[in-house]
């Protein structure tokens, strides 16, 4: 982890010098053709300002672009306690001094990121449409390739880079409209040109135009392989590479598309919302040297292969798929300790409570449920977090759970003379005497008669004797022992 | 003849200030290692204390459940006790008790499997999510403490970081095993 950290730095620092002789230079040719005596200094120093300028805006803006993506609500351990279990997890697992800031995105869309160019400002972000599609082992899959992001530095060194970028590609643009405007008369108002060599200033073009394509190359090849460390960290957190790629399958295998993003916030994205719109299958296959992201059906494939959850194995899995590549840095591996996977954890995924917006497909639910209710169905939890909506009419004590099979017994009246140690009592044994419904909870509750008419305990309801509206029989209602 | 002399001397003392330094470089390198295994440790102490605090709780939902039960809550109750007591022991102690803990939290949670109604307690559900979590967290807590202590361990064994570490008496640590392997893994739903 931490050795990654430290050449993942060194690593920044040589792409950073990269980019910044590529604008030292732009900034120098363009200084030296079209400015005064010394010239070549003076665009220097007008490529630094530039830089710093929009270096400063970036710092600045980091933080908030959490904001920009629209209604994002910051949760709580109270208000949505798993998504900030899993996150707590993730960051004790990688070791990180401070938990980050948790924010939903209110959208219907699947994807998740990452912000924080200071460690200390870190926060991740997921759509409400990802904890409400994702199990258990697939969010944490995604929180811990985001906490990798952040472990890693990974927002800083994108955003300082993207800031290099920009401003070479401001350059050359300015440089180029500049020179579409005035013609081919260099002789006009930039007139101190004409001292300059010709051969320099075709030189000056001519790396006008490769600079920012040279950038790009650089910037958007650096991003794809963090992508894929990110990958690689992300399993070696979780141990548990299934979670991620399970993830990944369904994030991309989506159609809703995230209502709101631009054009510099979606590299941040877990997969690049940009190529997610582009519609077709084969347009996610899409590959070109101006992604920011590794094609997902690559990511996934390479997460199924891993046979280890160390950098070695993911290094290895990755030559096999793609025979070449120094995706790892040498000095990681040369640890060979084997890292086993681990299994999966059984458990559904819960819905974040409290302040959350309930989405479109929730409200309309919940509506349904009401009228259900009041049409006199039962509703029948099941272990495996199905709730089942019985029909008054079914005219049956048990179903199968239709999700994972379990037989469920509807809830109903037992007779009071066999209520001995035996909890299997079934109903209509004993018909005219006293009938017996034991609660289970607090909450809502429904069962059904010995006519079969469906009777509902609200969690308010706290009498011992309850009448069957349809057979008028007296039903005796039990409590189960308070817990001392 | 004077000089050459001078320059053997300055060659000397340059030498001698660049191992010094490396000393305090190896050094240093060897203190932070030890701290962020000590800190890593404290982490598993403090989601450890967690678990036991959590127990309980998750007795008290289910009690009025499982009325037939006594004999998984008196283990788990037990359990707890001896993992508690074990709490200052060394990494391997702790390990053994824990792992006791695990086992009798295993079957407690295969028996909640035949309570239909507590699984959908939403209380219930609560505290099996932080249950969950809990066990997670420790994993992970031990995953990141194994972690540093084999980097600290390589340190200490490795040339050069060796000589420094056994001069100033850095002791190997012990990494925490949780027993029994197989029983650790989250029961799995059978149907």
């Amino acid at each position: 982890m931490w050795e990654l950290i430290e050449s993942n730095k060194r690593r920044s620092f040589w792409i950073f010098i990269c980019l910044f002789l590529v604008l030292v230079t732009l900034g120098g040719l363009i200084g030296a053709s079209f400015l005064p005596p010394d010239g070549a200094w003076w665009g220097i120093g007008l490529a630094m300002l530039l830089t710093a300028i929009l270096g400063i805006v970036a710092y600045w803006a980091g933080d908030d672009i959490v904001m920009s993506v629209g209604h994002a609500t910051m949760i709580t351990k109270e208000s949505s306690p798993q998504l900030y279990n899993i996150v707590e997890e993730m960051q004790i697992a990688a070791g990180f001094g401070r938990m980050p800031e948790i924010y939903i995105v209110a959208d219907d869309a699947l994807n998740a990121f990452a912000t924080g160019i200071r460690p200390e400002k870190s926060a991740i972000a997921v759509t409400s449409g990802l904890v409400e599609n994702l199990s258990r082992d697939e969010l944490q899959g995604v929180v811990a390739h985001e906490m990798s992001h952040i472990v890693n530095r990974d927002v800083l060194f994108m955003t300082f880079s993207g800031v290099l970028l920009g401003s070479i590609t401001m350059m050359s643009e300015g440089l180029l409209r500049g020179l579409a405007y005035t013609g081919g008369s260099r002789r006009s108002k930039l007139g101190s040109a004409s001292r300059s060599h010709p051969a320099l200033l075709i030189a000056t073009i001519v790396f006008a135009l490769l600079a920012p394509l040279l950038a790009k190359i650089f910037y958007f090849a650096i991003s794809r392989k963090r992508e894929y460390l990110a990958d690689a960290t992300a399993v070696r957190l979780t141990r548990y590479p299934e979670g991620l790629a399970g993830a990944l399958e369904k994030i991309a295998g989506t159609e809703n598309s995230l209502a709101n993003y631009n054009r510099f916030t979606a590299p941040l994205f877990i997969i690049d919302p940009q190529e997610l719109t582009a519609a077709g299958e084969e347009n996610k296959e899409l590959f070109s040297i101006g992604s920011t992201h590794p094609p997902v059906r690559e990511r996934i494939q390479i997460l199924r292969k891993l046979s280890g959850a160390s950098f070695r194995d993911y290094q290895s899995a990755f030559m096999n798929l793609k025979k070449s590549g120094d995706l790892i840095p040498e000095r990681m591996l040369r640890d060979k300790t084997s890292v086993p996977l681990r299994q999966g954890a059984p458990g559904p995924i819960q819905p974040p409570y409290g302040s959350v917006e309930p989405t479109k497909k929730q409200k309309s639910r919940d509506i349904g449920d009401l009228l259900m209710a009041v049409g006199g169905f039962i509703f029948l939890p099941c272990a495996c977090g199905l709730r089942i909506k019985v029909p008054p009419t079914i005219g049956k004590t048990s179903l199968p759970c239709p999700r994972c099979g379990r037989i469920l017994f509807l809830p109903s009246v037992t007779a009071a003379v066999a209520q001995q140690d035996d909890e299997q009592v079934r109903k209509g044994t004993a018909d005219d005497d006293t009938l017996v419904y034991e609660r289970k909870s607090e909450s809502w509750e429904s069962f059904s008669c010995s006519c079969g008419y469906p009777i509902q305990l609200s969690p308010l309801f706290h009498a011992n004797v309850i009448q069957c509206r349809n057979c008028k029989k007296k039903i005796e209602i039990r409590y189960p022992e308070t817990t001392r | 003849m004077m000089w050459s002399i001078l320059i053997f001397i300055g060659i000397l003392v340059a030498l001698a200030v660049i191992l010094f330094l490396a000393v305090i470089g190896i050094y240093n390198g060897l203190v932070g290692l030890r701290n962020r295994v000590k800190n890593a440790w404290s982490q598993i102490d403090v989601q450890l204390k967690r678990r036991h605090d959590l127990i309980p709780n998750l007795v008290e939902t289910a009690k009025g459940y499982m009325q037939h039960e006594r004999e998984t809550f008196i283990r788990v109750t037990e359990a707890r006790a001896k993992a508690m007591g074990a709490g200052a022991g060394s990494p391997r102690e702790v390990g053994q008790a824990e792992a006791g803990l695990s086992d009798a939290m295993a079957k407690f949670l295969l028996t909640v499997e035949n309570y239909p109604e507590l699984k959908a307690n939403e209380n219930f559900l609560r505290l099996q999510e932080e249950l969950t979590s809990t066990e997670n967290r420790i994993a992970y807590a031990r995953q990141a403490y194994n972690d540093d202590v084999l980097l600290y361990n390589n340190k200490i064994e490795m040339f050069p970081s060796n000589i420094i570490a056994g001069m100033f008496q850095f002791l190997k640590s012990e990494f925490f095993q949780i027993e029994n392997v197989k029983e650790r893994e989250t029961p799995q739903v059978k149907f």
